[in-house]
């Protein structure tokens, strides 16, 4: 059976090679749902691997807890603890072939011959390996290594799945592709997973809740949809998505003030009027037109991108904003150089203390 | 830091069998290493049941005893010289240059390294001795000597130029060529180009080819027992003599110190201030490309260098074929078997022996080095870079050292092995596994640890990974240290001499005895055997080898 995991005041502390030490985890506290998909989201070099690693036992937390159900498991060495992980390396024993890469765990357990055989065919099929059992790993392409490294896991039917920047290494139509596949594999088999990622794309599309680290700390936990439409501060703002962040003062209930211009915002925190506030205005919640708008602004910068065209637009008394416009291709570009009003979309805007 | 250990002692210990086996190897290391190196030291500081610095103080006023410690010197220096030269030349020729028979010559030129310790030297009696092809009968000279600094030079610089060789193979193949093609391209010569950028980029490793072949020729043993002559004291030989002849073991274990300090010195020079400078520029791009810093005529002088060199080989071994079926060389030229009856009816014994020596002895020594390769890189624990330093410390000691250490420590209790195969055992295996250490470290770097991990996440305990994943993965540094260990067993001299006994003796002392007795022949015909079986040895641990990987395709050979 899967298994929640329940982290209490984790961190972890490296001695470093000049002397001193490096605080990678910072007392984290975290409740992940069994059956759950977690992301653990940050730039490189805040704490999500070392994280994820303690998970795996393949670091010894400094102090704090780490739970699997009611289990602790900090001296649990990591042999014993039946996760499994797909390493970024994908980590296929290259001197074993498809089959015995993904009997591996299977032999060590001494199940019996058959059931091996079974176990490793069904989970061959499920991860779209049939017909690749006798090859060895360095005949396949990164994809299917990676396929081979997924399939080793959860053959094993582990409490946990850990996943550690597993698509970083494939190009951009299999990335996609791919996270389609292991979130559909994830939510069948209903397997608790801790998934490591420093694209956000990636995981607002594959999570049930995303945590964001940035220097071994958590800065937002929350489903995908609360953290890009309520982010907490400004780092997080600004890492999911783009975002123009912008100064403005509260103006009254339910209404701020930027350059002078009033907005009515749906949420507002309880501060009192005059307070100074910073608004976080989505790009592509912001609509451009020749005239009539709130602000006013000149084109600096246009990229077309198939998709959307991307403006740099620099607005009076307030710098540069990013506008995404949608299906530029029928509502036709402005030129740099050009003048343009902008009004954001009201609903949209987010108020930071 | 003790918490630090205490935490790291802990980690292990959730692995007891890991646990057991570090403590067994790291034991063994403190009592066959490092223990034999103090009761040397002891023994040099202990005469007649008194402690004293005597000693010393009379090898400093005997001129015997200075001479031999500033002939192996002087011998060491040019040797170490002429060797890297020669190794420097024939790496660039064979590695950077567009040349035929490219691989012939390469396998040419290692193959002294294959040989037994006295074929070089056998070989120069055979031409250039008393009764010598080359000396006596074609040129007639009477008065013409070999022995002595020049002989015990030439054939060690034909002993060890191959080790050059290797090493600056390695050094001249990991530089990228684009590096020459740029200064070219910026407008250098090519002679300015090799000067500049070829060589100060080679410079570590030639200070370091240089170093290993000074160690070597320190230690070595055989070519100056043969060579050196009365009138040439050195080193090893000198310390032999005193405890076989004159059963002075205080006076030999002080002549083994004396030959210690230069050793252990090159070696910390070679390991911690050498090994950190050597430019690697690796790319992740092939770099197998052709030096254009060298004119055409330039480089057919330098393939001819190479091409005389291993000729020189090919000679010196026909030589001893030939002879190993000659009746007496110099005077009689009938073929004869006489020798390999000889071989096979009163040495029968001692091939045996040193088979049951090198069989026993060489699975040790490869497991044992993969195994210390794989915690000094993979696990953390106290003592570790004590662990790697002891593991490998032995290869800068000369045998001579080792032996002598091994009759003073183990000759009374509490550990009594002389006599037996234990003891010879023990020595090969402490003694040649820092080879495999060294390329299994090497090799291990390379590999991404997450494979090991992967394992461990799957179930798999600490030695499961090792046998199952890692041993697999590191297979081509598991063949070396095999084939060296192997090699090393049946070739040894300098310390088994002091260990062999009347129920155990090897075939190199054989070759030792006959040489010393003047049947040239017989000794010929012993190291043909030696070579044979060392042959056939590498090809069947390869065969293991390759069937035991044969799923891996990555995992190839050079």
């Amino acid at each position: 059976m899967t298994d929640s995991i329940r982290i209490v005041g984790l961190n972890k502390v490296f001695p470093s090679p000049g002397g001193g030490s490096v605080h990678a985890v910072k007392d984290i506290n975290l409740d992940i749902g069994a059956g759950k998909l977690v992301t653990l989201l940050g730039p490189s070099g805040c704490g999500k691997t070392t994280l994820l690693r303690m998970i795996a036992g393949f670091e010894e937390p400094s102090s704090g807890d780490l739970f699997f159900g009611e289990r602790r498991m900090n001296e649990e060495p990591p042999n014993t603890r039946d996760t499994a992980m797909v390493f970024q390396s994908y980590a296929v024993f290259p001197h074993l072939n498809v089959f015995e890469n993904v009997a591996f765990g299977l032999r060590l357990r001494h199940l019996p011959k058959a059931e091996i055989e079974a176990k490793v065919t069904r989970v061959l099929e499920q991860t779209g390996l049939e017909g690749y059992a006798k090859r060895s790993p360095n005949q396949l392409s990164g994809g299917q290594q990676q396929r081979v490294a997924l399939a080793r896991c959860i053959v094993m039917e582990p409490k946990v799945l850990l996943f550690d920047e597993p698509l970083s290494n494939l190009d951009a139509k299999l990335r996609e592709q791919m996270r389609v596949e292991i979130r559909e594999l994830q939510q069948r088999l209903g397997i608790t997973s801790i998934y490591v990622t420093h694209d956000q794309v990636e995981a607002m599309s594959i999570s049930d809740e995303i945590v964001i680290m940035k220097s071994g700390v958590v800065e937002q936990l929350g489903t995908p949809q609360e953290i890009y439409a309520r982010p907490a501060n400004r780092f997080v703002a600004d890492f999911i998505g783009k975002a123009n962040i912008v100064e403005a003062r509260i103006a009254g209930k339910n209404t701020i003030e930027i350059n002078g211009v009033s907005i009515g915002v749906p949420l507002v925190p309880e501060l009192p009027a005059g307070a100074e506030v910073s608004a976080i205005l989505r790009p592509e919640a912001i609509h451009l037109s020749a005239e009539g708008g709130q602000f006013r602004g000149i084109v600096r910068r246009v990229m077309f991108l198939g998709n959307i065209a991307e403006y740099l637009v620099e607005v009076d008394g307030l710098g540069n904003w990013l506008v995404d416009i949608s299906n530029p291709a029928e509502a036709g570009l402005f030129q740099a150089g050009s003048q343009v009003f902008l009004e954001p979309s009201a609903g949209s805007i987010h108020i930071l203390g | 830091m003790s918490g630090t250990a205490r935490s790291q002692l802990r980690l292990l210990a959730r692995d007891p069998v890991l646990l057991v086996l570090l403590t067994v190897i790291a034991l063994s290391i403190a009592v066959f290493v490092v223990y034999p190196l103090v009761k040397v030291f002891m023994a040099s500081l202990h005469v007649n049941d008194v402690w004293t610095l005597d000693g010393y103080r009379e090898l400093a006023e005997r001129r015997l005893y200075r001479n031999a410690l500033v002939n192996s010197l002087s011998v060491a220096a040019l040797v170490g010289i002429i060797s890297v030269a020669i190794g420097y030349v024939a790496a660039f020729v064979l590695t950077r240059l567009e040349v035929p028979g490219k691989t012939l010559l390469h396998y040419i030129t290692i193959l002294p390294i294959v040989s037994p310790p006295f074929v070089s030297a056998v070989s120069i009696l055979f031409l250039f001795g008393f009764n010598g092809l080359v000396t006596r009968q074609l040129l007639g000279l009477n008065d013409f000597s070999i022995y002595g600094f020049h002989g015990v030079v030439i054939s060690q610089v034909f002993t060890f130029a191959p080790i050059a060789y290797l090493s600056l193979r390695g050094v001249l193949a990991s530089l990228s060529p684009t590096l020459e093609d740029a200064a070219l391209n910026i407008g250098a010569t090519r002679w300015q180009t090799f000067w500049k950028v070829t060589f100060p980029l080679s410079l570590p490793g030639i200070a370091s080819a240089f170093l290993v072949v000074f160690i070597e020729s320190m230690a070595d043993f055989g070519n100056p027992l043969v060579l050196a002559g009365a009138a040439f004291p050195m080193l090893a030989p000198q310390a032999y003599l005193e405890i076989t002849g004159s059963f002075n073991l205080s006076r030999g274990a002080t002549l083994a110190i004396v030959l210690l300090i230069p050793s252990m010195t090159a070696f910390a020079i070679q390991r911690y201030y050498l090994a950190k400078r050597q430019y690697i520029t690796v790319t992740g791009k092939p770099t197998a490309s052709t030096s254009k810093i060298v004119s055409n005529p330039m480089k057919w002088l330098l393939y001819g260098i190479v091409s005389f060199f291993a000729v020189l080989v090919t000679a010196f071994y026909a030589v001893i074929i030939v002879g190993a079926f000659t009746q007496v060389w110099g005077f009689n030229y009938t073929p004869t078997l006489a020798h390999f009856r000889y071989v096979f009816d009163v040495g029968l014994d001692s091939v045996k022996d040193t088979l049951i020596v090198a069989i026993v002895s060489t699975p040790i020594s490869g497991i044992l080095g993969m195994l210390v390769a794989f915690l000094v890189v993979r696990r953390v624990f106290p003592g570790r870079t004590a662990l790697e330093f002891g593991s490998i410390l032995s290869f800068a000691v000369p045998g001579t050292v080792v032996g002598i250490g091994y009759i003073l420590a183990f000759n009374a209790p509490p550990i009594i092995l002389t006599g037996t195969l234990a003891i010879l055992v023990l020595c090969f295996v402490f003694r040649y596994v820092p080879v495999g250490i060294q390329s299994g470290i090497a090799v291990l770097r390379q590999i991404d640890p997450s494979i090991e991990e992967a394992a461990q996440n799957l179930g798999a305990n600490g030695l499961t990974t090792f046998r199952k994943v890692t041993l697999p993965l590191i297979a081509p540094a598991f063949f070396s240290g095999l084939v060296y260990a192997f090699v090393r067993a049946m070739t040894a001299i300098s310390a088994a001499i002091f260990l062999v006994s009347a129920n155990w003796n090897l075939m190199t002392v054989q070759i030792l005895n006959q040489v010393g007795s003047g049947r040239l022949g017989v000794s010929a015909a012993f190291s043909v055997v030696v070579i044979v079986i060392v042959l056939i040895a590498i090809g069947i641990i390869s065969f293991l080898i390759n069937r035991w990987t044969r799923h891996t395709s990555m995992v190839r050979f050079q």
